[in-house]
């Protein structure tokens, strides 16, 4: 039977619907101490004292320890380039001297239970000496500004000029027409739903620091924990409940489930730190604040001659590992071109620190601002030169595939133009168009958005070494081992985190050794059960992770094969899996159940052929030498603005995606529809915001605007697939094209709307008062 | 996110529970559905060192009662069940307005009186019972009295109510057959940017998110009076206003708001 291309119902939701999923927080263990942490109440300044005498009086508190008290190492990101491009910086895991951040960890406090811990944080007294905090590129790139960290002059942690075309100021000069568009974004929160979290045990049996967290990245987790403690990584053991989102967000190594670590290890207790909500909010790590400036020159028929890019990353007060501070300044500088045909390129981008909690990869990372700056070029300039946007993205979009970009990028082949096309067609089957114009005789505001873009999945390490990241990840590990049952266990390196990796890797497997869903077990998430892993992002799982499934799938079917064959007196040639069982290809013979060769295998290995091993075990690995593989979408929005109160209501959300061969359909639209929420919610609704001092205005869901279903509209998803040729399953990733590709078809939905008042909207997000006084304005 | 230490009372009748709250003074709180004051005892924004649940006295205290053009509710009556009550098209306006009111599990735990006593100046029951003339019946240790709902509203969620007073009962006495309420809030179940209501019977109209409190804006309820336009109307109160600026927008912000809802509220509550 074949299983990939199925939607075969989410093997994990029988347990996490009914409540019955085990998540960080509902591990319970006896002795556990619950952690907090006195944070910095100021954004920039010195600590000149901490006292936690009051702490340690409050009942029910156990101890309290500063940086001084626990000696860890710091956590230090870093990227291999000269440093003209790029200053590593060290983020403590307790602050020492220096705060850079309101929420900034100083001290942890553990008691015997979860309120007296924050009765404990709330005595603590610390004095600063306050510095004025720089809140924004302005301040932080102004000669003389005050300096976040002393090593990074100007406030700047990466500078690189990644591309720059020679002779492209002539072609800028002698263009026919050149455009320009300059916009921000606002910061963002990757907002899990679980917010994140640590227990941690020593185990002084196994003598091993047992650290249960919900992490993306549970091997990197191990790394800064025995790193940061000076610890042998075999005295570390990092395990990965169930978990409730990520997004990027736990893809980088924090700071606080370092400090539980070392209290626990201190204290030979257990200890539980779970972030709250406000901590969540405002303390944890952000994303998304750009800012562009880009010209783009075209000749008289709409063709794009060159792209001229300056991007200002703000990201915060420290660099993530293991990604560093680099992680959107070179994501947009090495990406911008996208889906079109730029034949001259040249783009600085760079991260400035600033007195804001850190920036980490947040769910596409760059590319919703790029694609939003790409086709808001393609929109200006269709505008200027008065062209159809839709016709003007067809003569600049790659239709010839393999193919090597200006950004030195090689596309594997997608479906640029057949998307596009279908997303228009069914917009303009529906009648859109005619309502849009009728709409426009009655004085209303309705308008038509695109938005057409790839998104890189499978970085191997290839394609992280262009980065130059002392870390490469890229590939990834699988073991597959069948039991005595016949039944397999398959231990990946990667980490679901909502993905559905024990639906889609198990249907990998199934299809792969003839067995069904219900025999086969996906285990993820223990560093000692699995050699080596890069864990969940970047859209990796289903290409790498599930290569690596397939690939040791394949080598366990061959000896499945092989000691069928063996038993059944034939060749392998002559023999196939099918059903859970070996048999003959002619159908001669007694088929042999999995059951009875894995019972050769250990418990008679005296019948195994001469030169087999015992037990049924494979490994394989899978990595990505060359680009990665591209998916692509186009998004349409229609949307209807609201005079009187700048609402921005969606008439129509289509989607059409090609994400190579679809393991699980279903799984699949899962991941468009919850990224387009996120990408609308970056469009129209959440901005981290903080006042003069530094202090963040959104400390809950009152003023951080994360929306709920009322406002995400319905969102039809059609599927084209063009296989990926590498990937052992012919799929591309799918976990980030939605975010991706709404911010951009939203806005340009809105300024479609927006066009008789002349008014062009370039900044996210866009706020219900920022529509209603541009449409006020014009009546 | 945790309150700060509290000491837990539960009130077994309304006398007690008064009694109790005088013996224990400001620190003191009344705990009716939580709504509010749960979530800022997480924040530790407040910190009450006593809180009486009155959650064993919704027997007494939750009812919806329409007898002949006046409408009693008990003061622990629940906005589900206003929302989910057979009310007449005297009142049909407060079961419309509970739509606005949070989310469905914020309305099954969230209180009339609890709402009223909270005194948060965009809250639909605040507006309802300025807009329609409400008597809140309050009791003290000195017994019951009854503080017309206009007069309830101090400040910035300060009422006139005394600290140990409770409100035990809310009077409507008139029947609203052509009133509404509507508002703007970026998210449903969001506290209104704006919010609207207007009795069109009483010829009321009364604002949430332009002051301290529900604010009666006198220059509209003028223009009604005259027989003016409801664009007319609203563009009389939204020059009558001096709104705040935040995070959800300017002082202009809310008064093109104030505009559109007004107009928006006048004319469901002619249909109506």
């Amino acid at each position: 039977m074949t299983w990939v291309g199925r939607s075969a119902a989410r093997r994990e939701d029988p347990r996490l619907l009914t409540g019955n999923g085990t998540f960080v927080d509902d591990i319970h263990l006896p002795r556990m101490l619950h952690a907090q942490f006195v944070r910095s109440t100021i954004a920039n300044g010195t600590v000149t004292g901490v006292d936690l005498s009051g702490t340690l009086a409050v009942p029910g508190v156990v101890a309290a320890f500063t940086a001084a008290d626990l000696e860890m190492g710091d956590i230090t990101a870093v990227l291999e380039r000269p440093p003209s491009e790029f200053v590593p910086t060290a983020m403590p895991v307790l602050a020492r001297d220096r705060v850079r951040f309101v929420g900034e960890p100083i001290a942890i406090v553990l008691a015997e239970d979860p309120y007296s811990v924050e009765d404990g944080v709330e005595a603590a007294q610390v004095t600063y000496e306050a510095h004025p905090p720089v809140l924004g590129e302005e301040a932080a790139l102004a000669p003389g500004a005050p300096l976040v960290h002393a090593a990074a002059a100007a406030n700047t942690l990466v500078d690189v000029s990644m591309f720059a075309t020679e002779g492209i100021d002539d072609i800028f000069a002698a263009a026919h027409r050149v455009v320009r568009v300059r916009s921000r974004t606002g910061r963002q929160n990757a907002l899990p739903l679980e917010t994140r979290g640590a227990v941690a045990t020593w185990d002084a049996r196994e003598e091993q620091l047992l650290v249960r967290t919900c992490t993306q990245v549970p091997h990197q987790v191990r790394t800064v924990v025995a790193g940061c403690l000076g610890l042998g990584e075999r005295a570390v053991r990092v395990v990965v409940p169930d978990m409730g989102g990520g997004f990027g967000l736990k893809c980088v190594v924090g700071r606080e489930e370092i400090a539980a670590a070392a209290a626990a290890l201190r204290l030979r207790r257990p200890v539980k730190w779970i972030e709250d909500r406000r901590d969540a909010l405002t303390a944890s790590f952000l994303a998304r604040e750009q800012r562009y400036d880009v010209c783009a020159a075209f000749d008289e028929d709409g063709r794009i001659l060159a792209l001229d890019a300056d991007v200002v990353c703000d990201m915060g007060a420290y660099s993530c590992y293991p990604f560093t501070a680099g992680i959107e300044p070179l994501m947009a500088s090495a990406e911008l071109p996208g889906v079109y045909r730029v034949p001259a390129y040249r783009v600085r981008g760079r991260a400035i620190t600033t007195n804001k909690a850190p920036s980490a990869p947040y769910r596409g990372v760059s590319r919703p601002q790029i694609v939003m700056v790409m086709e808001r070029v393609f929109e200006r300039a269709a505008r200027e030169l008065d062209l159809d946007p839709v016709e003007i993205r067809r003569r600049n979009l790659i239709t010839e595939f393999p193919y090597t970009g200006i950004n030195d990028v090689t596309y594997d082949p997608g479906s640029y133009l057949e998307a596009l096309n279908l997303c228009e067609r069914m917009l303009r089957d529906e009648g859109w168009y005619e309502r849009k114009e009728q709409a426009a005789a009655e004085g209303r505001f309705l308008g038509i958005g695109y938005s057409c873009f790839n998104e890189r999945t499978g970085y191997g390490s290839g394609a992280f070494a262009k980065r130059k990241m002392a870390v490469v990840p890229g590939f990834d590990l699988a073991q597959i081992t069948m039991d005595l049952t016949g039944g397999v266990t398959v231990t990946t390196g990667t980490m679901s985190h909502g993905q559905s990796h024990e639906t889609t890797l198990a249907q990998i497997a199934a299809g792969r050794l003839g067995l069904d869903l219900a025999q086969i077990k996906i285990h993820q998430g223990d560093t000692d059960r699995i050699t080596y892993g890069f864990g969940t992002f970047a859209s990796r799982s289903a290409t790498i992770g599930g290569s690596a499934v397939a690939r040791a799938a394949t080598k366990l079917a061959d000896r499945l094969l092989h000691l069928g064959a063996h038993l059944l007196e034939t060749t392998p040639d002559d023999v196939e899996l099918h059903d859970g069982h070996v048999r003959r290809r002619d159908g001669g013979g007694r088929a042999l159940a999995y059951r009875e060769l894995a019972e050769v295998a250990y418990l008679k290995a005296n019948l195994l052929p001469k030169d087999a091993e015992p037990g049924l075990t494979a490994t394989a690995s899978f990595d990505v030498h060359g680009d990665g593989t591209f998916s692509n979408a186009a998004h349409g929005a229609v949307v209807e603005l609201h005079p009187g109160t700048g609402r921005v209501e969606f008439l129509r959300y289509v989607c059409v995606e090609d994400c190579g061969v679809a393991i699980n359909p279903q799984v699949v639209e899962g991941q468009c529809r919850g990224g387009i929420a996120q990408g609308i919610a970056g469009a129209l609704f959440e901005e981290v915001t903080y006042d003069e001092q530094g202090e963040p205005l959104c400390a809950s869901f009152i003023d951080y605007k994360v929306p709920t279903a009322n406002e995400i509209p319905d969102i039809e998803i059609h599927h084209l697939e063009t296989p990926c040729a590498f990937t052992e399953s012919g799929a591309k990733g799918a976990g980030e094209g939605g975010t991706i590709g709404a911010p951009a078809a939203v806005l340009n939905a809105v300024n479609d709307a927006l066009r008789p008042t002349g008014v062009e909207l370039e900044d996210t997000p866009i706020r219900p008062e920022t529509v209603q006084r541009a449409i006020g304005a014009y009546a | 996110m945790k309150p700060a230490p509290f000491t837990y009372h539960r009130a077994r009748d309304v006398a007690g529970a008064i009694a109790l709250l005088a013996e224990l003074g400001e620190d003191a709180k009344y705990l009716a559905g939580g709504q509010s004051l749960v979530a800022m005892m997480n924040f530790r924004l407040a910190r009450p060192a006593h809180l009486v649940d009155l959650g064993g006295l919704r027997g007494e205290l939750a009812y919806v009662r329409e007898d002949d053009g006046v409408l009693r509710l008990g003061a622990l009556t629940t906005h589900h069940q206003v929302e989910s009550a057979p009310l007449g098209p005297d009142f049909a306006v407060l079961r419309e307005a509970m739509s606005w009111i949070g989310h469905l599990p914020i309305r099954t735990r969230g209180t009339v009186g609890g709402s009223l006593a909270h005194g948060e100046a965009t809250a639909e029951w605040c507006l309802l019972a300025v807009l329609l003339g409400a008597e809140v019946v309050v009791q003290g240790v000195g017994g019951r009295r009854t503080v017309p709902a206009e007069e309830l509203f101090l400040g910035f969620f300060t009422t006139a109510l005394e600290p140990e007073e409770m409100i035990v009962e809310v009077v409507f006495p008139r029947p609203a057959p052509h009133a509404a309420l509507t508002e703007f809030a970026q998210r449903r179940g969001d506290f209104a940017t704006v919010a609207a209501a207007v009795d069109l019977d009483a010829g009321r109209v009364v604002l949430g998110g332009v002051a301290p409190v529900p604010l009666r804006v006198p220059e509209a309820e003028a223009v009604l009076a005259r027989g003016g336009t409801f664009a007319e109307c609203a563009e009389a109160a939204a020059a009558a206003i001096d709104p705040p600026a935040d995070g959800d927008g300017g002082a202009g912000y809310r008064r093109a708001l104030t505009r559109t809802l007004l107009v928006q509220a006048c004319e469901e509550a002619m249909r109506r």
